[in-house]
């Protein structure tokens, strides 16, 4: 239904993107349930597999995930429900990270900006930690493909402790193992 | 806390400089910015240390936002006020987005390979080592923490077991550990200051 939208409704799907901005702690991903409630539910621009198939391809391809929501904009009114949809998730949540991200700075030195930045190091390392965890799962789980995918990860962990190769080749490298069936 | 030793540091030439630096390291990461964000920014490039790297990602993470497109602002508003800012977050999503936007408008014709569907998930698995490397080199940063080594690793550890193995909502896990994280600084710090 590309581009079959009136400039109403892509003002709609601008502001909604707006409000979801400022509720997207942890990432957009986390408004993805309610996106999927009024896109796919409520206004029925959306089917569920375009939604899914959306969040799966921006996951896919490289850069950050937010990704997904300009391609959700493109599936509903092309080009400019993508522009629509990337400028409406990134610009409130923006203007105040740049906010505080401010006021911060000028206060490096205060004892609460200290010990905020201390004592959230460990949890933000432990955070990073789990992360690393949860994605290594699904490989570990799958019994046919256990030892090529943890060989995988423990040569990409080594060859990051021990040189300074750019990540591209590691990914490219598993690319192609994955694609040889390897892993 | 500013260390001690600060080392002439290295800075983006130009506006140009970060926009290419951020668009390199955006291109890279499959399944996830971060990981290359940090090799790229402190390792290779030195423009920031690894405890900048944690402090901004700490900051970000508790903001609404993609945490990477955050810190990407941070960084460039650092360097060149709003105008590294904004050029930091074109870097990071001008060429990622136009490649996207391509896979979608063709998408379908390749989903179904199994040779794609394969080298996804040796991207995949790459993408997970990267990001445990990333957490391993980053907890070496946590020795010149205040709250000593012995703590960190504590909150380090309660903070994989509660959100790895117990699965608790992120939310809870930044309010409750973050905050007593904060709080326990906060204490070790008064302490300090009042025996100086």
């Amino acid at each position: 239904m590309s581009g079959a939208l009136s400039a109403a409704d892509l003002a709609d799907l601008f502001l909604r993107f707006l409000a979801l901005s400022l509720l997207s702690i942890g990432g957009a991903m986390s408004t993805a349930p309610e996106m999927h409630r009024y896109f796919v539910g409520e206004r029925g621009w959306l089917s569920d597999a375009e939604f899914t198939a959306s969040v799966a391809l921006a996951q896919a391809a490289p850069g950050p995930n937010v990704l997904f929501v300009p391609v959700l904009g493109y599936q509903i009114a092309g080009l400019f429900g993508a522009l629509a949809a990337l400028v409406g998730i990134l610009l409130p949540s923006t203007l105040l990270s740049l906010g505080v991200s401010r006021w911060g700075q000028a206060r490096r030195a205060t004892p609460g900006v200290m010990a905020f930045t201390s004592g959230f190091a460990p949890v933000t390392v432990g955070l990073l930690l789990a992360t690393g965890w949860v994605l290594a799962l699904p490989f570990v789980g799958d019994p046919a493909q256990r030892y090529g995918a943890l060989a995988l990860i423990g040569l990409t962990v080594l060859a990051m402790l021990r040189t300074r190769l750019a990540p591209i080749w590691l990914i490219l490298a598993g690319g192609l193992a994955g694609a040889f069936g390897l892993v | 806390m500013p260390p001690a030793d600060a080392a002439p540091r290295a800075v983006p030439a130009s506006l140009l400089d970060l926009f290419l630096t951020f668009s390199v390291l955006a291109l890279q990461g499959f399944g996830g910015v971060l990981a290359v964000a940090q090799r790229e920014l402190v390792e290779r490039k030195g423009w920031l240390t690894r405890e900048e790297f944690l402090d901004a990602y700490s900051v970000s993470q508790l903001l609404p936002g993609p945490n990477i497109v955050n810190m990407a602002l941070m960084l460039g508003d650092r360097f060149f006020g709003w105008r590294g800012a904004l050029a930091a977050i074109g870097g990071m999503l001008v060429a990622p987005l136009a490649i996207v936007l391509v896979l979608a408008a063709s998408y379908g014709r390749f989903a179904e390979q199994p040779m794609v569907a394969g080298a996804l998930r040796g991207m995949g698995a790459v993408a997970a080592g990267l990001m445990v490397a990333m957490a391993f080199k980053l907890i070496g940063g946590l020795r010149s923490n205040p709250m000593g080594t012995a703590v960190c690793l504590a909150f380090v550890l309660a903070t994989v077991l509660a959100v790895a193995v117990l699965r608790l909502p992120l939310v809870w896990v930044l309010c409750g550990l973050g905050g007593l994280g904060w709080c326990t600084a906060r204490w070790v710090l008064w302490r300090r200051a009042r025996q100086a």
